[in-house]
């Protein structure tokens, strides 16, 4: 009885969690950018994303949480889809894997790893000596509104020009049928 | 110390990420690939911030702003891209980074 309690106590629940997520998020990852069909390069990003909203759940932010899956789940996915639906098909044979090249993207991607790991290890991080614990959405609701209203006006015209560029450059060549 | 409690597991899983993406942008010859790299990059950036406002940040409704304000532009270069891409795949019927070269002099 004693052992079960210690088992299913909330710190070892939530570390089994916290450990699946972050399972989720490596192995999608993993699958988006190394397996050869780009159909299940997205099905492994979407995993991916939904480990990191996730991680912002247990990094105390469900809203943030939430807009991740809402935004690059239910938004972004989608759209590289309809992407992949609309160019190659993928029943076409792909060219062979250049041995080189993918050696050559381990070495860079492993040095700015090994890079970026070392200096994580020597740094130590001090925290704020005043934190405030206000994390509510109504707190975010007033930044947008007052500190960073100009960055949310501009972030809305940066969308409308978006969609108006993304309108104009996919028309282009269109023929009439 | 719980290990969902430290600053540095946070710090290294956006680490692992980040190096995850940019092995994809360097290696992939897929258009499409290279985008869904680029969307790990950015959300290992997400990650940094979110792990840095919940441990360091005096104020710690900011960090969830500025993640909000990267999806944003994240959305936005996700249209303008996959609309790029798509208008090459037109022209060169084909989405191979190595076969785009007209502008090659």
């Amino acid at each position: 009885m004693n052992l079960l309690s210690s088992v299913l106590s909330p710190q070892t629940v939530a570390t089994a969690a916290f450990i699946m997520v972050v399972t989720l998020t490596v192995v999608g990852a993993l699958i988006a950018v190394a397996a050869r069909n780009i159909f299940h390069n997205v099905l492994g990003l979407a995993a991916s994303l939904l480990g990191v909203s996730g991680l912002f759940l247990y990094l105390n932010s469900p809203f943030v949480a939430l807009m991740e899956i809402l935004i690059y789940v239910g938004a972004i996915c989608i759209a590289i889809c309809f992407a992949i639906m609309l160019s190659e098909p993928l029943h076409l044979p792909r060219p062979p894997r250049n041995k080189i090249k993918i050696l050559g993207a381990m070495a860079g991607a492993g040095a700015v790893f090994v890079f970026l790991g070392l200096l994580l290890k020597k740094t130590t991080w001090v925290p704020a000596v005043e934190r405030s614990t206000d994390w509510s959405v109504t707190t975010i609701g007033h930044y947008l509104l007052t500190n960073y209203a100009l960055i949310f006006e501009l972030v809305s015209l940066l969308l409308l020009v978006a969609m108006l560029g993304a309108i104009v450059t996919a028309r282009g060549g269109r023929s009439k049928p | 110390m719980l290990l969902f409690n430290q600053l540095q597991t946070y710090l290294y899983l956006a680490l692992i990420l980040f190096a995850i993406g940019l092995y994809g942008v360097l290696a992939r010859r897929n258009l499409i690939a290279v985008l869904i790299s680029v969307e790990l990059i950015l959300n290992a950036a997400s990650l940094n911030f979110m792990a840095f406002n919940r441990f360091l940040a005096p104020h710690p409704a900011v960090g969830q702003v500025i993640t909000l304000f990267i999806m944003a532009v994240a959305a936005a270069e996700a249209a303008i891209a996959l609309s790029i891409i798509v208008a090459v795949y037109r022209k060169l019927k084909s989405v191979n980074v190595e076969e785009a070269t007209e502008l090659r002099g």
